[in-house]
């Protein structure tokens, strides 16, 4: 072994790809951008300020907003994979080869799944989780504060590893769940596989963890009353979808730790010979799989439960009715996995068994729809952003959900399975459920956690964009399946299906005018805050506790832990009449920040990256710099202080003069 | 039901349909209009699946739009009830109807499912036909290859690439199988897919009902030469394919293990090839991963697993079931970065390199 590969691994040169234009102007876009942004917070002097305020931040309504600003950013990541590939097929299908090669256009596509479900979906929901969940039920925090920090963390360094996959070295060509062999070392003797494996294993930490600490939020500190059947829907959704995280996470790492023991040591698990067995692979990969897309759908599904009866101003219809179909979605979400490979040649029994629970979740599925259609009836239905995408969300996913209950018949499945028409229908419960249900989210929550609205013009031209874009991007996509053309082509020989590309390239066209209205409408807010200003604590004349305490809630929540006595606890409250306490204050018990996580988290995409590229020497020193770290932490006992009462009540009494002169 | 009835039925089912997707006027829907009898069956099923969901969809998109409408808060005229929250007869409605439409459904596909298996043998030519005493089916080998398709008639001798043929109104019985990575053999016009996987043999019962020629592809990415890995499938006569057969033998190439073990290495755009005697033992060879006499059948090794396996010795054996090892060799850059096109994979490690492989490099690793 020579002297640079000792050093270097099978890092070179060559890695950089300093040959492909595309590479070479997104990396400068990337650079002046970046550059810009680190440029104006170095200016202003904004370091220290991220660092104390943020970065080492163990509050969880700020972690919620860092991972919903991780969220976004990766979007736009993802969405570009998505704009390039509607360009290639438009161009490949009207005659033309179009402008990528098939070892740049089979990276694409796997990253735009891997980044738009791991580092675009997942954050958006654990980031509204985060934010929301303890408001909601009235605690101060997450159980495990330090541990949420550290899970963001781990989550941002996943991201940062995709990101490095662009400019050094290659990302995945296998498709985002990598199927062996193909994934193997024999057939992607890459790099690419390996960034693959390691940026989920790395995001997958943060992911697990924080599952099991909003599990634990939710089951050990709710407020006094606060029983499981009075807590509001969207707690529901939370609880289930991080129980699915905790009990399916770990199947995910095993799954990839396997496949990465056949990668770096020779193993056999996956591998066409010496007895291993690539359907063991997929059936392990889909048993994560599926139940994942569950993990996604719950809380949009809690958010519509809140939006809607919030915004009809009504009690939800049928609550129980709701928990129960929650947890039989959850309930059946394991036993399902197998729908995904149909035609992998299972007997029939066996197909039609999965098939057959496949359909029976859209029973407990459709009995929510018709709840929240029983929750308009007689409301008082007011048209604010998060109720649009709310009706959006009803009459699109329907159409999913029919698309999916006719994937679930086998025979079916058969002519549609890997086609465009299943790329559509997937995008259709995606965007149409988890995309609409969190920006009806955020909508909802930010003035909650800013103080200040957004601006509904831009938030209206943004669902426009969304809901006409996505008709017009996926309605193709269904009739392309069904006229047998299947996913992940990247040359065509019948120019017949060019419109239909076209059409679709302009509703992603569509859907980038929706994206960038959602930014233009943050620049707006912001710039507009005081005409949005929000004093009351309770724009939206909510009925949930976290529209009790005021907007930003204070550092502690609740100065006082509430007591509940009804499901709709805050609407319970304003209706009795409820006073805010003014005296008697105590001091409040608050954890301190720390820098372990985004160090932690650091060093793991260091150790990540000289595993990637064999290069051992720095995967032994980051792997005991990073186990050297935790546990340093662990010796750490200075990690909480009391906010004096003094200062409680002084941020009480300015909130008290801020509802009085709100309410002249 | 008559078999005209059924296309009649099928076709004002798929103007419905087509009503209800504005872009589907016009365009050439395979899968709705098939030529072989499974593929036909299986349109069906999506139509009358489609239908009986539509009988709840459709009604929760209309009251979905007519309560956004009607309960808006400026229309004061209607009834509001902010504590109405529960009503035992509806939550039963809303219940049941999903459960009687899925009980329906499921029964469908319990039944459909085992009717439609491809793994069974036809019962049928078509929906009026039965098939006919003393037919024998045609039996296809068919090997996904990187990134070709290679067809193998045991009853005739004969193999071809990337060209299928078969007779109409007999019924066809591919085995499936694959070289290296996972694939998914797919003619939609003749029947679903089924997935080719390496050391494995799935299968598929069809029949061709319409002469014509159609398209068939891999639906399941394989890698870098994917998008061009598709093949004619000849719906012909008997007379034509008789014709065929005859034309594909005469042109007289020999595929035997050798040439089998140049034909496998990775390439794209490969043109049609036929081949008038193929080696009766290369289809079982290649399914057991030992078309190189130096390697291992599975079957071998199976046995000795059965038999309780070779204990330490069996250490010796590795080599020989060492299988996926068509890409190593030395990197030439690291991570196999840029213009490593499908040939220049097979680095000058090639194991067979020593058996003359190298002959016709630019037939085998395509042009592109």
């Amino acid at each position: 072994m020579d002297f640079t590969q000792l050093i270097f691994g099978r890092l070179t040169l060559d890695a950089f790809p300093v040959h492909e234009p595309i590479l070479v102007a997104t990396f400068l876009v990337v650079l002046l951008g970046g550059g810009a942004v680190l440029g104006a917070v170095t200016y202003y002097k904004l370091w220290g300020y991220l660092w104390r305020e943020w970065f080492t931040s163990i509050d969880h309504k700020k972690i919620g907003v860092m991972y919903i600003v991780l969220a976004i950013i990766m979007l736009l990541r993802g969405f570009a994979d998505a704009l390039m590939m509607r360009l290639q097929q438009a161009m490949a299908s009207g005659g033309g080869e179009g402008y990528l090669n098939s070892h740049h256009y089979d990276q694409i596509f796997t990253a735009h799944g891997v980044i738009m479900i791991f580092f675009v979906a997942m954050p958006l929901v654990t980031g509204l989780i985060n934010l929301v969940v303890p408001l909601q039920i009235g605690a101060r925090d997450v159980a495990f504060p330090f541990l949420n920090n550290f899970s963001f963390w781990m989550t941002a360094a996943g991201a940062v590893l995709v990101m490095i996959s662009l400019f050094v070295g290659e990302f995945a060509q296998t498709g985002w769940l990598a199927y062996p062999p193909l994934s193997g070392v024999d057939y992607s003797p890459g790099v690419g596989v390996d960034y693959y494996i390691w940026a989920l294993q790395v995001a997958g930490v943060g992911t697990l963890l924080s599952g099991i600490n909003l599990v634990v939020t939710i089951v050990k500190m709710r407020c006094p009353g606060m029983t499981l059947m009075k807590m509001p829907v969207f707690v529901w959704t939370a609880l289930c979808t991080n129980i699915l995280i905790v009990a399916i996470f770990p199947v995910l790492t095993a799954t990839l730790a396997l496949l990465s023991l056949d990668r770096y040591v020779g193993t056999n698990f996956f591998t066409n010979d010496l007895g291993g067995n690539p359907m063991m692979y997929v059936n392990l990969i889909w048993i994560w799989g599926h139940p994942e897309v569950y993990v996604l759908i719950l809380p949009a599904f809690g958010v519509f439960s809140e939006v809607v009866s919030t915004f009809s101003g009504k009690r939800l219809f049928g609550y129980t009715s709701m928990v129960y179909a929650t947890l039989v979605i959850t309930i059946l979400s394991y036993i399902v996995w197998l729908h995904h490979f149909f035609t992998m040649g299972a007997g029939a029994s066996v197909n039609s068994f999965f098939g057959i629970t496949t359909m029976i979740i859209s029973i407990p599925t459709g009995a929510k729809l018709f709840n929240w259609l029983f929750t308009m009836y007689r409301g008082r239905i007011r048209f604010d952003v998060p109720m649009l995408w709310t009706v959006g969300f009803m009459i699109t996913f329907v159409i999913g959900g029919m698309t999916g209950v006719l994937l679930a018949v086998p025979p079916a499945d058969f002519v549609l399975h890997n086609s465009l028409f299943l790329v559509a229908h997937f995008h259709n419960v995606i965007i149409g459920g988890v995309v609409f249900g969190m920006f009806a989210g955020i909508y909802y929550w930010f003035p909650k956690a800013f103080g200040f609205r957004l601006d509904p013009f831009w938030g209206k031209v943004s669902f426009w964009g969304w809901l006409i874009g996505f008709y017009l991007a996926f309605m193709p996509l269904y009739a392309l399946g069904l006229m047998g053309v299947t996913r992940r082509l990247s040359q065509f020989e019948d120019t017949s299906l060019y419109w239909y590309f076209v059409v679709a390239g302009i509703g992603s066209l569509f859907v980038l005018g929706g994206i960038l209205a959602f930014i233009m409408q943050v620049y707006v807010s912001i710039r507009d805050r005081e005409r949005l200003r929000d004093t009351t604590g309770d724009p939206w004349d909510g009925r949930t506790l976290e529209w009790s305490t005021s907007s930003p809630p204070p550092v502690y929540n609740f100065a006082f832990t509430p007591m509940v006595h009804d499901l709709d606890a805050w609407w319970d409250m304003k209706s009795r009449g409820y006073k805010r306490p003014l005296e008697g204050f105590q001091p409040i018990h608050m954890p301190k920040n720390t820098g372990t996580g985004i160090i932690l988290a650091g060093l793991s995409v260091v150790l990540a990256f000289a595993l990637i590229w064999h290069i051992w020497w720095l995967v032994i020193v980051s792997a005991v710099a990073t186990a050297a770290v935790a546990i340093w932490h662990t010796f750490d006992y200075n990690r909480d202080f009391y906010i004096p009462a003094d200062e409680v009540t002084q941020a009480e009494d300015e909130r008290t003069r801020s509802l009085a002169g709100g309410s002249v | 039901m008559r078999a005209y009835d059924a296309t009649g039925h099928r076709r004002l089912l798929t103007a419905a349909l087509v009503l209800l997707i504005p872009f589907l006027g016009g365009c050439d829907m395979v899968v709705m209009q098939p030529s072989g009898d499974i593929a036909v069956q299986q349109a069906n099923l999506i139509l009358i699946s489609t239908i009986l969901m539509l009988l709840i969809i459709v009604p929760v998109m209309a009251l979905t739009i007519y309560f956004a409408w009607k309960y808006r808060a400026s229309n004061k005229g209607a009834d509001y009830a902010p504590d109405w929250d529960h009503s035992a007869r509806l939550e039963i409605v809303i219940w049941s109807a999903p459960l009687a439409i899925i009980i329906v459904l499921g029964t469908i596909t319990w039944i459909s499912t085992h009717k439609l298996d491809p793994y069974r043998p036809l019962d049928r030519i078509d929906a009026a036909r039965s098939i006919p005493a003393g037919i024998k089916p045609l039996t296809v080998e068919v090997v996904a290859l990187d990134w070709k398709w290679l067809f193998i008639y045991p009853d005739y001798g004969v193999a071809t690439i990337n060209e299928l043929a078969a007779p109409v109104d007999v019924p066809i019985s591919f085995k499936i199988t694959a070289s290296s990575v996972m694939n998914s053999f797919y003619v939609p016009a003749l029947a679903g897919q089924v997935y080719a996987m390496t050391g494995m043999e799935t299968k598929l019962h069809a029949v061709i009902n319409r002469e014509g020629e159609y398209e068939g592809f891999s639906a399941n990415y394989s890698g870098h030469g994917f998008s061009h890995m598709r093949f004619a499938f000849h719906g012909l006569s008997q007379e034509k394919f008789d014709g065929w057969v005859a034309k594909v033998r005469a042109e007289g190439a020999t595929l035997g293990r050798r040439e089998y073990l140049e034909i496998e290495r990775p390439s794209q755009r490969d043109p049609v090839r036929h081949f008038g005697s193929v080696d009766a033992q290369l289809y079982t060879a290649i399914l057991n991963m030992c078309v190189d006499p130096a390697k291992m059948c599975m079957g071998e090794m199976m046995h000795i697993d059965m038999k309780g396996g070779a204990g330490v010795e069996s250490h010796g054996n590795k080599e020989r079931l060492e299988y996926d090892n068509r890409y190593q060799g030395p990197l030439t850059v690291p991570g196999m970065l840029h213009g490593a096109g499908a040939g220049a994979k097979a680095g000058p490690k090639d194991p067979h390199a020593g058996h003359e492989m190298h002959g016709d490099d630019a037939h085998s690793h395509g042009a592109h």
